[in-house]
């Protein structure tokens, strides 16, 4: 029999985290899941009174999304058109039901391999905020999931916020998700890409990830640095290769084969960057 | 959890005040503890929405919210929806358009579409689709909720009403759709005795283990509030139960071995919340696992373990039927095409996982249960408890889906026996995975078949082999493997023929009865190599099955005729002109450059179906009784699963009678009132109960008609406690409390019984296995993401002859649910044991997946069914999943014939062919 506590702010929660080990709750997507009919017997830290926690903000270097913001948060956020990618990501998140609850902390730290938020957060360049009794840290949501259901919080630490650097009115994106149906679906493979571009219409940054394909969302670095300089318009996706694509490590599973995978990975790309320079692209 | 804390919010309206305890789920916390058991629990895991509810205005799972979370906050759930118990415009144009089936998916539908008409008054279809999606239903395709939804805002309809004679044919609303609708149907989790303890069941967690129990005394002393467990040696009777009696071969709990994964080796009994706080990995059992096979292939070793020692080499039975000289056959041809196909397990992933309760009382025991054969459980549980069949009473409840599987036992001997032993009421309700591992699936297939025909197109010889992995137990084993063998050749005039069937166990899940017992497995085989003979032959597929269609006169592969009836010919010919315009819109799409890499195609099926048993009686009895107040009473045992057989059998009886459908009350399902109608399986409810129920009809009438003495001609009418009988000019008024009732309170008692005319089958599968066939056929137009392997349905077109549509309504409903499942078998669905045991990684279509359908009903009257119908429930599924792999092929070329056709198969399909392209380009 554990105990359960809801604090109404971060104080309370990290004092209590100062005592004995908590399990953190948020939107339960995957914690009522996970645990099927077995009795909870762990402590509980459920974070969804905490006010501060929750909603996006502007801030001077960026955005912040609290970490308890809800997939349907983000799907009605007025944002740049560089987070269209991660609005239609939110929207392929399960089911309404599920983008009502689930919320952008726990996606990253359940570190499924098939987070849906995980590639458009990396194509953002998105960094985790760790909060913890003894202070706050930041790093790169990157080197924040280390692996299948593994990340480097500690177990002292809760996610307080997802920060995006600013983003340029130019940003572009967008995700493309593949799954055997359409709504309640893990995906096959999924794609998230933002392209900036100067004023002649040559990409000044791209940034590329594939998710479901490799044990952590993974970002394909060298076709990112190919596509610099290079025009954002119709035809780019004709720049990348099946090398692009061999970075990732994909498993066979009940969903599809490692082999098709990797295909639909590079085919998911190509559209995705034909979607993200595709003129007339209005703000969602 | 430190006992409860108190919440306070607000719950359709009205303030609560409850102590809970925090972290228990939502679902929990509001059936439970508050009754509100219109939300229902489907999975627990956020997969199928059927508990949604609305939080501040939000649809989210209750399944997967904390109690604690609507601390302060507003809950809406499906009984906040009917204001004072009157049925919202939602509501009510889901029940206009039979949108709910059996019910149980409807709360969380109802409550996610309210939540989206709040929004956005005039919502269009991919609105409802993205508001729904999160809301899987197995029954009814999707279709008719969309329309409903669509329709709510301005809904205004008033029901049809059966006027005296005119039910038949009518769309009236289902009569049991009011609590469909309004959440208030009781599911077997939500039926149940007050006071009950709790049963969980201990499974084996490997495909073929050894066990030993530790102390399983001190177990039950060291945990306060659990009575007892109980293993093989608490059961009063045999250890043993079987749908068919000569293969019965399954027992409750496991001895010395279990045989497959999730296999009951015990249950534990006691308090609620003493057996939730269980953790059932720390119940006192030694597993060793042992060698197991999961594949025929497996299983037919000579060094493979033998499951049944009355089965040697793992065979469980066989079925064969042959005409004709099949050497001749085949020498006489100007084509021939072969291929081997393959199927997986199909779990039925109804909505509702099996649950039930049950009491002791006296010397007798009561158990309500989801099922779909009240008596055949009565005799097998009779036969555990080692009692008479008439000490047990079966009182089904709503059933949340079927589809084959509620025919088996599953919670209730569990039920059965605690009750029995302990004196107690007694409850359990598997878990979704509980219910995907233990219960039965479609029996995976593995088929050969090599079909010819001759220069003029006409199908000469077919040679059918095909091997059903029935899995542990036998199940409905044996009916697969007579069924597969008469309906292999398809609806189609095959003159020379030989189709072998062989069920193999094996340490897979339990194999059992599913929509159609094997047919849609042997359908894909032979509808793939008719498009494929069609082409070898360069003639037009459908006029290549036209032209071998079966007809009235025509011989069928075990000998039968039909001199009336038979309208498969005619349900092919009907796609004529769609299926032409099809061809070209498919055609002009490919031509467009602007449309490279997507490949639009056109595939077609036909299908029949015997209905009833094969070659074996299967009688049905229906009651109707007329009261001195003016109430007709209908005693029915024909289970409605959803389908809406309630419906149809109130229809057919009230124009037997001449009295409308709203003077009806209705008695259902319960052993101790309603006669034997039988099980809701084999698509035989409307065609064998509703028989019955016209012949009930029949009698009652005669003898109303004898009260006023006119002839029956006479139209009978109620009106209060008086019955007129007017003829001509003439009316009769008869006072029914003047006249003398029976023990029962009937003025009037009609019964009905009916049993077809079939015949055995002999040593060649010759004879007469059904007095009727239904058929069918439809075309899928689809179109194919090449380089993604993704296959998007456009359309259906579906066409059924159901020989008289009792309720139009519902056959609709059938038809596009039925096809639903089609989807899910031909696109997504496979149950790997062990895997997807669960209904994210077990996939089946959601409201995305479905197309529109259209359904064309022909009516070619049945000399047997009632007022000329036939059955349609499991038909529909036969034709959908070849139809879409002959469109896929159509479109791209390539053959897809190990299922399911997931993106990843078509992909490397498509790849083949066009490997063999250029290949053949280069040579």
């Amino acid at each position: 029999m554990g105990n359960f506590s809801r604090p109404t702010c971060l104080d309370d929660a990290l004092r209590n985290m100062e005592n004995g080990s908590w399990r953190i709750l948020a939107g339960g997507t995957d914690f009522y899941p996970a645990q099927g009919d077995r009795p909870i017997t762990e402590n509980l830290l459920d974070l969804t009174a905490i006010p501060e926690l929750r909603g996006i903000s502007q801030l001077d270097d960026g955005w912040r999304f609290g970490g308890l913001t809800t997939w349907s948060d983000v799907i009605k956020a007025s944002l740049p058109l560089a987070f269209d990618g991660l609005k239609a990501a939110a929207r392929e998140v399960g089911s309404i039901q599920i983008q009502n609850s689930g919320t952008i902390a726990g996606n990253i730290c359940n570190a499924s391999p098939a987070a849906d938020g995980m590639p458009p957060l990396l194509s953002l360049s998105a960094e985790v905020e760790l909060v913890s009794p003894s202070g706050t840290r930041r790093m790169p949501l990157d080197d924040f999931v280390t692996g299948v259901r593994s990340t480097s919080c500690r177990p002292d630490e809760l996610v307080r916020a997802v920060h995006i650097p600013a983003v340029s009115t130019g940003s572009r994106s967008a995700f493309l998700k593949l799954g055997a149906r359409r709504y309640l679906v893990i995906s096959i493979a999924m794609a998230a890409v933002l392209i900036d571009s100067n004023d002649q219409g040559k990409i000044t940054r791209a940034r590329i990830a594939v998710g479901s394909c490799s044990p952590v969302a993974q970002r394909l670095i060298g076709l990112e640095q190919r596509l610099l300089g290079e025009s954002a318009a119709s035809g780019l996706s004709e720049l990348v290769t099946g090398g692009d694509i061999s970075v990732l490590n994909p498993i066979n599973d009940v969903r599809a084969s490692a082999s098709y995978r990797l295909s639909a990975a590079e085919e998911l790309v190509r559209r995705a960057l034909e979607e993200a320079v595709r003129p007339g692209v209005e703000a969602s | 959890m430190n006992g409860g804390i108190e919440l306070s919010f607000s719950l359709n309206g009205e303030p609560q005040n409850v102590m809970a305890p925090p972290a228990e789920r939502l679902t929990k916390l509001l059936r439970e503890r508050l009754g509100k058991t219109g939300t229902k629990v489907g999975c627990d895991a956020g997969d199928c929405g059927a508990c949604t509810v609305l939080v501040d205005g939000d649809p989210v799972c209750a399944c997967m919210m904390a109690s604690a979370q609507v601390n302060g906050r507003t809950v809406t759930t499906i009984e906040g929806l009917a204001a004072n118990g009157s049925l919202s415009k939602l509501q009510q144009s889901m029940l206009h358009h039979g949108a709910a089936q059996c019910g149980i998916c409807t709360p969380g539908m109802i409550v996610s579409a309210a939540a989206l008409l709040e929004k956005t008054s005039t919502p269009n279809e991919d609105e409802i689709m993205d508001a729904l999606g999160g809301v899987l239903c197995r029954c009814t395709g999707y279709r008719k909720i969309i329309r409903a939804v669509m329709d709510a805002p301005e809904f205004a309809e008033a029901p049809q009403r059966s006027n005296s004679g005119a039910a038949v044919g009518a769309r009236l609303n289902r009569v049991d759709g009011d609590a469909k609708v309004k959440g208030t149907e009781l599911f077997a989790a939500d039926a149940g005795f007050a006071n009950s303890l709790l049963i969980r069941a201990i499974r084996s967690p490997y495909h073929r283990a050894g066990f030993r129990f530790g102390d399983l005394k001190s177990y039950v002393s060291a945990h306060p509030g659990v009575e007892c467990v109980l293993t093989a040696e608490d059961i009063p009777g045999r250890n043993l139960f079987g749908v068919i009696p000569p293969f019965a071969d399954q027992p409750v709990f496991a001895e010395q071995e279990t045989r497959f994964r999730g296999e009951a080796v015990a249950a534990v009994v006691g308090d609620t919340e003493a057996i939730e706080a269980l953790d059932l990995s720390n119940f006192p059992v030694e597993w060793e696992e042992l060698p197991h096979t999961l594949l025929p292939s497996d299983a037919l070793e000579e060094t493979a373990p033998q499951l049944h020692e009355n089965r040697p080499g793992n065979q469980m039975t066989s079925g064969l039927v042959r005409c004709g000289d099949q050497e001749a056959g085949f020498r006489q041809s100007a084509a021939t095409v072969k291929g081997r196909f393959s199927t997986g397990y199909i779990e039925h992933a109804y909505i509702e996982p099996e649950a039930g309760a049950a009491r002791r009382v006296g010397n007798r025991v009561e158990i309500k249960v989801c099922t779909q054969a009240p008596y055949m459980n009565r005799d097998d549980i009779a036969a555990i408890l080692g009692i008479a069949p008439e000490q047990v009473r079966i009182m089904p409840t709503a059933v949340g889906g079927g589809f084959g599987s509620k025919l088996d036992l599953s919670t209730h001997p569990f039920l059965a026996i605690a009750a029995w032993k302990l004196d107690r009421a007694v409850r359990m309700v598997y878990t979704r995975p509980e219910s995907m591992a233990s219960t039965t699936k479609r029996h995976p297939s593995e088929i050969t078949a090599k079909i010819a025909a001759t220069q003029d197109g006409k199908l000469c010889a077919m040679e059918f082999e095909g091997i059903f992995n029935t899995g542990a137990y036998a199940s409905w084993g044996p009916t697969v493997a007579n069924r597969v063998p008469v309906h292999a050749s398809g609806p189609y005039h095959i003159p020379n023929y030989s189709a072998r069937s062989l069920g193999v166990h094996s340490n897979g899940p339990v194999s059992g009865a599913f929509r159609g017992f094997g047919v849609p497995q042997s359908a894909i085989a032979q509808e793939s190599l008719f498009d494929e003979l069609a082409d070898a032959l360069a003639v037009d597929r459908l006029e290549f099955r036209i032209n071998n269609a079966l007809e009235n006169g025509i011989p069928t592969v075990t000998g039968q005729v039909f001199d009336q009836g038979c309208g498969a010919k005619k349900c092919l010919e009907t796609l004529r002109g769609r299926w032409q315009s099809a061809r070209t819109n498919a055609a002009t799409f490919n031509a467009n450059s602007k449309n490279t890499g997507r490949r639009r195609g056109v595939g077609l099926s036909g299908l029949w179906y015997g209905c009833g048993n094969t070659s074996l009686p299967n009688p049905s009895t229906i009651r109707v009784g007329l009261r001195d107040n003016g109430t007709l009473v209908l005693f029915s045992g024909a289970v409605d699963i959803g389908q809406g057989a309630n419906t149809v059998i109130a229809q057919i009886c009230a124009d037997a009678v001449g009295l409308p459908v709203e003077a009806m009350v209705f008695v259902n399902d319960d052993t101790d009132l309603t006669p034997d109608a039988g099980k809701t399986s084999a698509s035989r409810q409307t065609f064998i109960s509703g028989k019955a129920a016209f012949l009930a009809g029949e009698n009652l009438r005669e003898k109303l008609l004898r009260f006023a003495n006119v002839s029956n001609e006479a139209r009978l009418a109620l009106d209060g406690t008086s019955l007129t009988a007017s003829e001509g000019d003439a009316t009769h008024r008869i006072d029914l409390a003047s006249l003398a009732i029976d023990n029962e309170g009937f003025v009037a008692l009609g019964e009905g019984t009916f049993d077809p005319p079939t015949s055995p089958l002999d040593e060649n599968g010759q004879g007469n296995p059904y007095a009727a066939f239904g058929y069918g056929a439809q075309m899928v137009e689809l179109e194919v993401d090449e380089a993604l392997g993704t296959v998007k349905l456009l359309k259906l077109t579906a066409v059924h002859d159901v020989g008289r549509a009792i309720n139009p309504t519902l056959i609709e409903g059938q038809i596009e649910g039925g096809s639903a499942q089609g989807i899910g078998l031909a696109l997504m669905e496979e149950f790997i044991p062990g895997r997807s045991e669960n209904l994210h990684d077990y996939l089946i279509p959601t409201i995305g997946d479905v197309p529109p359908i259209e359904s064309i009903i022909l009516e070619e009257p049945d000399a047997f069914g009632p007022y000329g119908a036939k059955g349609l429930g499991e038909h529909v599924l036969v034709a959908t999943a070849p139809a879409i792999l002959n469109a896929i092929r159509d479109a791209t070329g390539a053959t897809i014939r190990n299922l399911p056709a997931t993106p990843d198969k078509v992909r490397s399909a498509i790849v083949a062919v066009q490997t063999q392209q250029v290949s053949d380009e280069a040579g």
